[in-house]
């Protein structure tokens, strides 16, 4: 019957979530660490007074913008969708859940898009001090806006701090609990960090790919730099967060832990299993290769420290893709590793001075470009397929959370939501990249808008075009 | 604080927000429903640039409604949008077309790529409105719910009525474009809008009378809150008020254009606001009296017909805990978004500013 193979309600809902969620992360996880990076640069450039920081400054403050409103209007989807598609869940855990997020826009969304204005428009307008205070309250918004969002998503990894009432909802009894929950801190800071790892990855891919076309560049020399020792000194922390949230993994939701090291059986001194395949039917995995003792070492941190496998739950409270959850991980954490050795090379290459001028290096970083979105969206991927079969870990199944909408409704909206996206979004990132392709230059201004009709030779006078901009206009506004 | 009396309070403060969204959002919403209209390049600048530097401000309000929603109201929340499934993804599609031309109509390098992102642009913002105007129809003609979730079908959101909501909700939305482009631009593209204002009255005027004839008669509860006797009384100086401030409206649009008329060198802002700011404050009153109307006709049910404010608020540690950051935040969000509209006030130049 085609009815079977038609994909289930609640099957079309998860992918919807999914996809928007995922899509979503792609823009924040780039603004979070950009936003702190304009702080840097404009603090830089009022401290210095050079003018070369207000050239990298303009230069990706184009960037931003374009970035912050996909970040906008795709987060805006998701403010709804827990209403729209996930409606029980909504209604039972929104004592809950609901003023975490009713903080987040308090104190974040508002306060990011309040000053965005000022910090796109308002150079001259508002003069230098302002205008850092902006950029700055901008930065912290992005920083606040992230604390709310992943206290809620992590309450739902280690609710803690409610009571379930006789109608099944969560209620509050703690805030401080629920806010505070036990895989929280590291979360934060894991995804944080993460977060400015993958703003080092692409503005050191910018200006390693405009050092290789222009070695003198300074501007592009300078964003390379800067890149490469973020890369060298958080990428290791990166690591030991990672590990840090692993071990509370471990504590509170052991079978995700099983799955991501494609563990099935219970051991004492569990090998750690490089590659493999988990194989669901036949409860193992296939073709495993192993260092011995190193799983119960890296998880317990003993020689011969004990491992839960996935036999030791019932099948219905596993993980429900075990291979997803188990490649997912290992793309993560080889991205990791790969931007480790990035920062090191990079330290060994400056302390020989030699940085820019080793052409492989500078391609490696070029190649770096979309790691960090890489691993981000990987990471995510473990932890939230990992959660599964639950919404809320341990007392609250995704099953049981969905709304009432039929199968084609949920079918109409997530194909109206991937053409969109791709469309729009596709357009927006082909602007981002052609942003990219051009050089951060002296007196940075506006971006190559209307470039190519002048050199095709039509200079238009800007009483012919109305869209040229003054002179004296463009490079006092910053935007531009 | 009695649990009761918190979610009266939350109410007043939700409706509140929506009420601040409808404003702010609908003059930029409207700035893209004028776009037909308004036909060379600089002016279409000039145009998105009055609203550029806030927009995102404004739209947040409407973030605010729904994480609000969520948080203190969650019962309305789990069944409100799954009744209104396919109008609320449609605007939420609609609202991503907007929100990235605005940054990409700049960013162009051909002036065809530019005429597309207007078309999204403009595009989305009818898209928009439209899906929020039936939503509102839909909602106020009730939805219906059993145990706690939504009972009905995918298509129950669509009626006469809520398309007429809808197509009001452009006329209104265009209005207030027309209004705050009449109080932020100058010269040609100055009269241009006027005259576009005058046009937009009229129809939301007629909307205002159609809507306001059918309410009664959508649900008896509606009927008994307005033509109860000690009702009756709060209820009839509205229609005056519009009448009135309908005419002061199309009274101040005459005035900004004779000013305009006469007028050699620029004006300072403070005095912008009197004369040119006076058509859009009078036109924020029409939609104040009208949201007014629909908040007498609808209370106390948060969800009509069955589900009543109380019924469907959160706990009252959540209320309270909430309320407690709602109450020193809003105000400071208040005064900084004041400060920003202030500080990007006067008129808007070619050129001038941004991109
Ligand atoms: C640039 C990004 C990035 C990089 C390089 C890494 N991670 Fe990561 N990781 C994330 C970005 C991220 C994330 C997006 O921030 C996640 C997803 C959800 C979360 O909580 O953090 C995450 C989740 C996540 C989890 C799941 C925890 C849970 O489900 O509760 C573990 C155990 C690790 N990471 C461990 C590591 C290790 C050992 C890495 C070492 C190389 C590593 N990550 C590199
Ligand atoms: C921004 C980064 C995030 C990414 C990339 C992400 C990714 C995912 C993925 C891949 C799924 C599907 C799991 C499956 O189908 O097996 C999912 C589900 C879900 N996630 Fe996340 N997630 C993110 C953040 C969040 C946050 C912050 C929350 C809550 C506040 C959240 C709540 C949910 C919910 C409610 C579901 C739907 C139910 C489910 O299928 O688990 N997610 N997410
Ligand atoms: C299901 C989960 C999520 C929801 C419902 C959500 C909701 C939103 C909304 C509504 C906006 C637009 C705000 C505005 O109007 O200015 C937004 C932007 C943002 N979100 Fe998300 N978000 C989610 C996941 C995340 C995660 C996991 C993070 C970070 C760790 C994050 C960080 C941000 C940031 C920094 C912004 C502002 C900057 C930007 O737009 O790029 N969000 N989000």
């Amino acid at each position: 019957m085609l009815w079977d193979a038609f994909p289930s309600a609640l099957d079309l809902a998860r992918f919807q979530f999914a996809f928007t969620v995922t899509f979503h992360f792609l823009f924040p996880a780039f603004t979070i660490g950009l936003a702190s990076y304009l702080a840097v640069l404009e603090g830089l450039w009022l401290w210095t007074k050079r003018e070369i920081y207000l050239d990298i400054f303009r230069y990706w403050l184009k960037v931003f913008a374009v970035n912050f409103a996909m970040g906008v209007v795709s987060g805006i989807v998701l403010s709804y969708q827990f209403g729209t598609n996930w409606s029980v869940f909504a209604d039972r855990t929104g004592p809950v859940l609901g003023p975490l997020l009713g903080y987040e826009v308090l104190t974040a969304f508002f306060l990011e898009a309040g000053f965005l204005g000022v910090m796109l428009f308002g150079l001259e307008r508002v003069g230098r001090r302002l205008h850092f205070t902006a950029t700055v309250l901008v930065a912290i918004g992005t920083l606040i806006s992230g604390f709310w969002i992943l206290s809620a998503n992590s309450w739902m990894q280690t609710p803690t701090g409610h009571s379930i009432g006789p109608d099944g909802r969560f209620l509050p009894e703690d805030w401080w609990a629920i806010i505070f929950n036990p895989s929280f801190p590291f979360r934060y800071l894991h995804t944080i960090t993460g977060a400015f790892l993958t703003t080092a990855m692409i503005v050191g891919a910018v200006g390693a790919f405009h050092v290789l076309r222009n070695g003198a560049n300074a501007r592009a020399r300078i964003m390379f730099s800067m890149a490469m020792w973020m890369a060298a000194a958080v990428a290791p922390a990166q690591a030991v967060f990672g590990d840090l949230q692993g071990l509370w993994a471990l504590h509170y939701q052991p079978q995700k832990v099983a799955a991501m090291e494609g563990h099935w059986e219970t051991y004492r001194g569990a090998p750690l299993i490089l590659f493999g395949m988990p194989d669901m039917e036949r409860e193992e995995t296939r073709l495993a290769l192993q260092i011995p003792h190193l799983g119960s070492l890296i998880l317990r941190h003993e020689w011969d420290g004990e491992i839960l496998g996935l036999k030791a739950f019932p099948r219905d409270a596993r993980p429900t893709n075990v291979p997803l959850v188990f490649w997912s991980f290992r793309i993560m954490v080889a991205v990791g590793l790969l931007m480790i050795a990035l920062g090191l090379v990079s330290l060994w290459l400056r302390w020989r001075g030699t940085l820019y001028r080793r052409e492989w290096f500078l391609r490696w970083a070029v190649a770096m470009g979309p790691s960090g979105l890489i691993a981000v969206t990987f990471g995510w991927i473990t932890t939230e397929t990992g959660r599964q079969p639950f919404t809320v870990y341990g007392l609250m199944r995704t099953a049981e959370s969905v709304s009432p909408i039929a199968a084609p409704a949920v079918l109409t909206s997530l194909a109206m939501f991937v053409v969109v996206y791709f469309v729009v979004f596709g357009a927006g990132i082909w602007y981002l990249f052609r942003l990219f392709r051009h050089p951060p230059e002296a007196h940075e201004s506006g971006p190559p808008r209307g470039e190519p009709i002048r050199t095709a030779g039509i200079t238009p006078a800007p009483s012919v075009d109305p869209r040229a901009v003054p002179a004296a206009a463009q490079s006092a506004a910053p935007g531009e | 604080m009695s649990a009761e009396t918190i979610a009266t309070v939350w109410a007043l403060l939700i409706a509140t927000a929506v009420f601040l969204y409808v404003c702010l959002d609908g003059f930029d919403l409207g700035v893209g429903i004028l776009f037909p209209w308004i036909h060379g390049r600089e002016d279409r600048d000039i145009s998105v640039n009055t609203t550029a530097p806030v927009w995102d401000g404004n739209e947040t309000w409407l973030v605010l409604g729904g994480a609000g929603l969520f948080a203190v109201f969650p019962l309305a929340y789990a069944t409100i949008m799954p009744a209104l499934y396919m109008p609320i993804i449609i605007m939420l599609l609609a609202l991503i077309f907007r929100g990235v031309a605005f940054e990409m109509r700049f960013r162009t390098e051909t002036l065809k790529q530019t005429m597309w992102w207007d078309r999204s642009f403009s595009g989305g913002s009818y898209v928009a409105t439209f899906a929020q105007g039936i939503a509102l129809g839909a909602l106020v003609q009730g939805i219906e719910v059993e145990e706690r979730a939504y009972a009905g079908g995918w298509w129950d959101w669509l009626s006469p009525f809520s398309v007429l909501t809808g197509v009001a909700l452009l006329a209104g939305y265009g209005l207030l474009g027309a209004c705050w482009l009449v109080w932020k631009t100058e010269g040609e593209l100055q009269d241009q809008v006027r005259a576009l204002a005058r046009r937009l009255g009229v129809l939301t005027l007629l909307f205002i009378a159609a809507v306001s004839l059918i309410m009664p008669f959508l649900q008896p509860g509606f009927r008994a809150r307005w033509f109860d006797f000690p009702l009756i009384l709060l209820a009839l100086p509205v229609p005056v008020l519009v009448v009135f401030l309908a005419w002061r409206m199309f009274r101040a649009l005459e005035e900004s254009g004779h000013a305009a008329r006469a007028r050699t060198e620029p004006v300072p802002p403070r005095q912008v606001l009197w004369r040119d700011g006076l058509p859009f404050l009078c036109a924020l009153g029409l939609f104040f009296l009208s949201y007014t109307g629909l908040g007498i006709s609808m209370w106390p049910m948060m969800v009509p017909p069955e589900i009543t404010i109380w019924d469907a608020a959160a706990p009252r540690s959540t209320q309270l805990f909430m309320l407690v950051g709602a109450a020193v935040l809003i105000p400071i969000i208040l005064a900084y978004t004041g400060y920003v509209y202030w500080l990007f006030r006067g008129k808007v130049q070619a050129g001038q500013g941004y991109h």
